[in-house]
């Protein structure tokens, strides 16, 4: 007997639904507060964080100001690059405030699934590359050229680079194409991962202050570059196309014109909040500055986003929407 | 033996408890006479309770006994299906219990039979008075109804002023009468008892038995009662079934048992037991001889034997044995103390 | 117990040390002549690694018209996250001081103000860390995950507890749950249910669930028979004995099971955030990914106060005797504190007030700065002598060993130790490794399981062995290893990377931590579980108490001690694995790279299907001290 009433009840259940569960009616991870699709001005967004400081420097002054401005409440879930896109399809981020190139990305989730939509660019321009200290640059000058890379891999040997040259990563979320360079440049070197940002900070501080050899991947925009004395390596010259198949790349990275991504929902119900992230737009150094606010002057996000509001009003005054 | 339903409290014919995987097929094929160790090196089962068939009349006390091991245990839960027996027929109040459906089962359970365990089983976050309802509790009573009940039967047992005690703040002889209370307390026509008093120390124990008895005789139950203690089962039974490796090797009075054991193993069993206290004048009277002169104390032929002694040290001459108004024979010194006197009495016993 | 009895079955006097030296130098010889060929390097292009990449596009394109998703896993997302949105929400609503009480009230109705006072304490203290809301986050996500898992896992126990045939039919299912690394079922769980709370709570459930059914099972069956045999004498039907007895009796122990369920899923929660899961895990992870440990240490504490607090609530719950009532006093006290908090969460804000925050990340990063370059010289040179000396070596003993020889050593070595049928799974375990591409980076994760394992065995010998001959020690050490069990996994990694940066070292040194203490218990155990009369009869013989060590104790606790090993690989290649976000490189290393980049995705699933049966297969090679008696101990008996 309640067997049979259970039965019927899911089955009542499924009849009701038959639409199915899409990911979409998920709820996400606040159901409480509603997402960021509620157009009226107190609702919530959520900025995906990326884990490298200049980004976060980007989004905490946007969240300063949505915050403070507009009076939207904001979240900023930790998420890296590639699962923040996932996140625009489950409600789980509404905007990625920094985007480097990532066009195997755009045409899934803008163009097929349409789950994003670009909003423009930072301003920023950012380029990623291979770097040693300064010193090792004056000390071998022919080191910045990939072909002599070679000769010197015994200098960068360490003791989890399994007898080749050692190249420091970062995070394993960060856009790269190392190990395709390494392979098809027929480099005798390793990847060895450092795990983050401050990895490499961190190695090249130590690289520069103890003299210890170091070839290292990092990008800029950066605050490192005001502090300590880089040298970029020469790889081939990135030429329209050489990146296009992953595997086969042989050339350095291009600058990039960083830009903003937000989910096709935000973008139609996002209301002001949405136009502000369109508007967003500064320079390497207002982005470098606060950066380094965080990382070398103690501050938290949203202290060095206080700082820089206070001092640039002009500059934010034209992102706010009328 | 036969099963006569009208007039047996419990019947049991050809019960047979076979455990391990291939049960049905042991006992299919002739591997089930084997000894108990090589049928369990063959086939991995053990065959604890076999071929077994009695009958327990109404208000009788039936005991069971035998070493540890033996199927004890198995047997009496065979009776209403706590193991499943693999063959044979259980006769409980007229009802086949074989084949009773399991809601049948639990009404037997619930209002017939009832059962006392060696280690209680008792319920440690229970109270005493709702242990002794369980019963009642299970077969849906209001709890004003059972708790009046279950007083009342505690009192029965001794146990008045315990009721809000917990299992564990009580000596083991008082739980074994929560145990019994609980029994007592759906008022079934039969009780089984397995070796309800073994884990108590020898004083309680003795206590115990004689509540068992007084109980008994106040409330009247038919009760199989389990125990490897031979002394127990002299006092309490009426008819002694020893078992041995899973069959009953002897069925009788504790006399008949004492006087005539069927083989060395219950002889073994009984060796100890002083026969003076079992048995009676009927096992050692004879025939007078020509002469003997027939004036002497008239005893029943049920007297123990120790019971005679002192009319036997009154006057010299031969006891006179009497069942009834008949003569049954004579007994006099020579055969008491012969009797008394030991060994060579078991062949006399033969002999008679 | 003559051991050469057993070596030389042939009856012939050959020393028992001839056979494995011979067997050794033959493997030894074949290396030699053979490294370097029949190597399977790696490729991360491999077309298994491809096709698993494939398949997940076709996922993520097929998630919202494909029935399977559209009636069945997404429905599963929605109502695990919405579970997990109702407690996020209640707690949410009953602000922090209404948490605080409750939460304290029930420490209360748990045991009393004693358990209660630290447990309002603990609970404030996340306010005082600055964590308020990712504590409440995270205490969300680990009710909701509790909840369902003991939802799922005490039926499934009590079924398996009752019914013989349902306990056969589920081990193995745990069995292989439980030496699975967590991180194995990030991949497949993000793949059907996305990532985000719903997928996080899942993760967790899976990794929570199996002590529920086990501990419940125990509970039920522990359940004295006589009682349960009492109840059906008395006609109770087969539901009235569940519930008015199983349930009662098997009480205290499953409350372990709740306490267990809660401890796992405590620890799960720093991983489930690589999939999203909100709450402390993602400061952990932030710290991790700054490299900061004072951002991690602040959220690691709170999540051990949050284990303690939960541990003593559930524990003084089991720890109650089977019939004791809670007196009135403590109802009135629990009453009032949960009357109060909520009053107060009602008049005060929602927001821990920022004045009762103490902000430590500053001092913190300055003090594992300071650590860091004034022991910079200790740290590297013992990372360095590690590396240089034991595991680059060892590393490329591995990698330049022909396949056929590392899977014919493990043949050996399993069969040797657990018997044939292990030997063959693990053959099989080994086999599939190389089937799947992974081979050179399990060879490497191997390297770095044997180092970390050899020294846990080495530290819990020492400690174990100490603990059993002295008391005093052993009332020392206790306590420790008590805290030490009770804390996540993760929190292990913190001092590990503040001391060694990010190397495979650092993976090595957390999993040591992770696995000694349970090694030394066991340890200990085995040891003082010899038989009094064995070791006073060595004694009374004039042994020394060395010679008592080497010769009785010891060799009798062998079970004991392999029952160790396999404890410690375990344990040890959970954490190297998870090892894998810290610079442990390999097979934890493409787990993550696998959540990082979506290219990788099926290297990642692949690498995590790998570890589970390089788990499987160290497992099995390490089991004969569970479920086979000894060689030894088989001949005398
Ligand atoms: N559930 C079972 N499964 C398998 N074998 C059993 C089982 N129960 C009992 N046995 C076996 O059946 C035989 C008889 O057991 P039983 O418990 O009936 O003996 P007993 O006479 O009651 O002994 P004791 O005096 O020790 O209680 C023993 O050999 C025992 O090992
Ligand atoms: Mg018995």
């Amino acid at each position: 007997m309640k067997i049979r009433l259970l039965a019927g009840l899911l089955a009542l259940g499924l009849a009701t639904a038959c639409g199915g569960a899409t990911v979409e009616s998920a709820p996400s991870a606040t159901p409480a507060e509603g997402s960021a699709s509620a157009s009226a001005p107190t609702g919530t967004v959520k900025i995906a964080i990326n884990p490298w400081v200049g980004y976060e420097a980007s989004a905490n002054v946007v969240a300063y100001l949505l915050k403070n401005e507009l009076g939207y409440t904001v979240e900023l879930p930790e998420i890296k690059e590639q699962l923040a896109w996932e996140g625009f399809e489950t409600g789980d981020v509404d905007v990625i405030i920094e985007n480097w190139g990532h066009p195997d990305l755009k045409k899934q989730f803008i163009e097929e699934k349409k789950t994003a939509v670009e909003a423009g660019s930072t301003g920023n321009k950012g380029v990623i590359g291979w770097y040693i200290p300064k010193w090792m640059a004056d000390e071998h000058p022919d080191i910045t050229d990939w072909k002599n890379l070679n000769k010197y891999a015994d200098l960068f040997k360490t003791s989890e680079s399994g007898g080749k040259g050692q190249l420091l990563f970062g995070d394993p979320s960060y856009v790269s194409n190392e190990a395709a360079l390494i392979k098809n440049l027929k480099l005798n070197f390793k990847i060895v991962t450092g795990g983050s940002e401050a990895a490499l900070i961190k190695g090249a501080q130590q690289a520069q202050a103890q003299k210890k050899p170091l070839l290292f991947y990092f990008w800029d925009p950066h605050w490192l570059f005001s502090k300590t004395e880089l040298v970029r390596v020469k790889l081939p010259e990135w030429t329209e196309g050489c990146d296009a198949d992953p595997k086969k790349v042989a050339c350095d990275y291009p600058e990039m014109d960083l830009d903003k991504i937000v989910s096709t929902r935000f973008a139609q119900s996002g209301g002001k909040a949405y136009e502000l992230v369109k508007n967003f737009s500064w320079t390497n150094e207002d982005q470098n500055a606060v950066a380094d606010d965080m990382t070398n002057g103690g501050m938290t996000g949203e202290e060095a986003a206080k700082k820089w509001v206070e001092a640039n009003p002009a500059k934010w005054q034209a992102w706010i929407p009328q | 033996m036969r099963v006569s339903p009208d007039s047996a409290a419990i019947g049991v014919e050809g019960l047979w408890k076979i455990f391990g995987p291939k049960a049905a097929k042991v006992l299919a094929c002739d591997d089930r006479f084997l000894e108990p160790a090589a049928l369990r090196e063959k086939t991995g089962c053990t065959a604890a309770v076999r071929d077994v068939s009695f009958d327990v009349r109404p208000g009788e006390v039936f005991v069971v006994m035998g070493l540890s091991g033996s199927g004890k245990s198995t047997l009496v839960r065979c009776l209403t299906r706590l193991v499943e027996p693999t063959a044979g027929r259980v006769v409980i109040g007229g009802e086949d219990v074989g084949a009773a459906t399991p809601a049948r089962l639990r009404e037997l359970r619930r209002h017939h039979v009832s059962m006392v365990f060696q280690h209680f089983g008792l319920l440690p976050h229970r109270r005493v008075i709702d242990n002794v309802a369980y019963g009642l509790e299970v077969q849906g009573r209001p709890r004003a109804e059972r708790h009046a009940r279950a007083a009342e039967i505690l009192s029965l047992v001794g146990l008045d002023g315990h009721a809000d005690a917990f299992p564990d703040q009580l000596s083991g002889g008082m739980q074994q009468r929560v145990g019994l209370a609980r029994a007592l307390a759906v008022d079934p026509q039969v009780m089984l008892f397995d070796e309800p008093f073994s884990a108590l120390d020898p004083l309680i124990r003795r206590d115990m038995q004689a509540e068992v008895i007084r109980l008994h005789r106040e409330v009247g139950k038919t009760m199989v009662f389990i125990t490897h203690d031979l002394s127990e089962a002299l006092k309490l039974g009426e008819r002694i079934a020893i078992m041995r490796a899973g069959s009953i090797v002897q069925l009788g009075t504790p006399e008949e048992l004492v006087g005539a054991p069927a083989d060395d193993y219950v002889a073994d069993f009984v060796r100890d037991v002083p026969r003076s206290h079992v048995l009676s004048l009927r096992w050692i009277s004879r025939p007078p001889e020509p002469g003997e002169p027939l004036d002497g104390p008239e005893l029943p032929a049920s007297t123990v034997i120790k019971d005679a002694i002192a009319a036997a040290s009154e006057s010299s001459r031969p006891i006179r044995v009497v069942d009834g108004d008949e003569l049954v024979g004579v007994v006099d010194r020579v055969d008491l103390l012969t009797f008394l006197s030991g060994q060579d009495t078991g062949d006399t016993v033969t002999a008679a | 117990m003559s051991s050469t009895a057993v070596s030389t079955p042939s009856g012939l006097r050959v020393p028992g040390w001839l056979a494995p030296a011979g067997v050794a130098v033959l493997f030894a010889a074949a290396y030699l002549v053979f490294r370097g060929t029949g190597t399977l390097p790696h490729d991360s292009e491999a077309p298994q690694f491809a096709a698993v990449t494939e398949l997940r596009e076709w996922i993520d394109d097929h998630r919202n018209d494909n029935p399977v998703f559209l009636y069945f896993l997404n429905y599963v997302r929605l109502f695990v996250g919405g579970v997990y949105g109702l407690f996020h929400g209640a707690l949410t609503a009953l602000g922090w001081p209404g948490l605080i009480g409750v939460m304290g009230a029930l420490a209360w109705l748990a045991g009393g103000w004693r358990i209660a006072l630290p447990a309002v304490a603990g609970f404030c203290s996340f306010g005082v860390l600055g964590l308020w809301e990712s504590s409440v986050e995270t205490l969300a996500l680990v009710a909701a995950a509790v909840l369902l898992s003991l939802a799922i896992g005490v039926p499934l126990g009590i079924w398996a507890g009752l019914s013989r045939r349902a306990h056969r039919a589920v081990t193995p299912v745990l069995d292989v749950m439980q030496i699975m690394p967590t991180f194995a079922y990030l991949a497949p769980l993000a793949l059907f249910f996305h990532i985000g709370a719903p997928a996080g709570t899942i993760a967790t459930m899976i990794y929570a669930i199996p002590p529920a059914i086990r501990i419940t099972a125990l509970a039920v069956q522990q359940v004295s028979p006589t009682a349960v045999e009492a109840s059906a004498s008395l006609g109770a039907t087969r539901a009235q004995t569940l519930v008015k007895v199983h349930l009662p009796l098997a009480r205290s122990t499953m409350a372990l099971a709740v306490n267990q369920t809660i401890m796992m899923a405590l620890s799960m929660v720093v991983i489930a955030n690589l999939i999203n899961a909100p709450g402390l895990g993602s400061d952990i992870i932030l710290g991790l990914s700054r490299a900061q440990v004072g951002i991690m240490l602040p959220a690691g504490v709170a999540i051990v106060v949050m284990a303690m607090v939960l541990d003593r609530m559930t524990v003084s719950v089991a720890r109650r005797g089977p019939h004791s009532r809670i007196g009135r006093a403590g109802l009135a006290g629990a009453g009032a504190l949960a009357a109060a908090g909520v009053t107060l969460g009602l008049v005060l804000p929602h927001e821990w007030p920022e004045a009762l925050t103490v902000d430590l990340v500053a001092e913190i990063n300055d003090a594992v700065l300071w650590a860091e370059t004034s022991w910079y010289g200790v740290t590297t040179f013992i990372k360095d002598t590690t590396s240089y000396l034991l595991l680059n070596p060892l590393e490329s003993l591995f990698t330049t060993a022909p396949w056929w020889l590392v899977a014919a050593a493990v043949l050996l070595a399993a069969w040797r130790v657990s018997g044939v049928r292990p030997a063959l799974t693990a053959l099989g375990c080994l086999l599939a490794i190389a089937l799947l591409g992974t081979w050179e980076h399990a060879m490497r994760t191997m390297t770095t399981v044997a180092v970390a394992v050899s020294v846990t065995l080495v530290i819990g010998l020492l400690l174990g062995v100490a603990a059993a001959r002295s008391a005093r020690w052993s009332a020392v050490q206790r306590p420790v290893l008590d805290a030490a069990q009770t804390m996540p996994a993760f929190v292990y990694l913190l001092p590990a990377l503040a001391l060694f940066g990010t190397t495979r070292f650092t993976a090595i040194f957390a999993s040591i931590v992770y696995a000694v203490p349970p090694v030394v218990r066991l340890v200990e155990e085995g040891i003082r579980n010899v038989p009094g009369t064995v070791v006073e009869a060595a004694a009374s013989a004039g042994s020394t108490p060395g010679q008592l060590l080497w010769k009785v104790q010891l060799p009798m606790a062998r079970r004991a001690i392999l029952l160790a090993a396999n404890q410690g690989i375990v344990m040890t290649l959970a954490m190297v694995v998870v090892g894998g976000l810290v610079g442990a490189g390999a097979l934890g290393y493409d787990v993550v790279l696998g959540f990082s980049q979506r290219t990788d995705f099926g290297m990642g699933f692949i690498a995590g299907v790998a570890t589970v049966l390089l788990g499987v297969m160290l497992d099995r090679i390490t089991q004969g001290a569970d479920r086979r008696p000894s060689p030894h101990q088989r001949k005398v008996t």
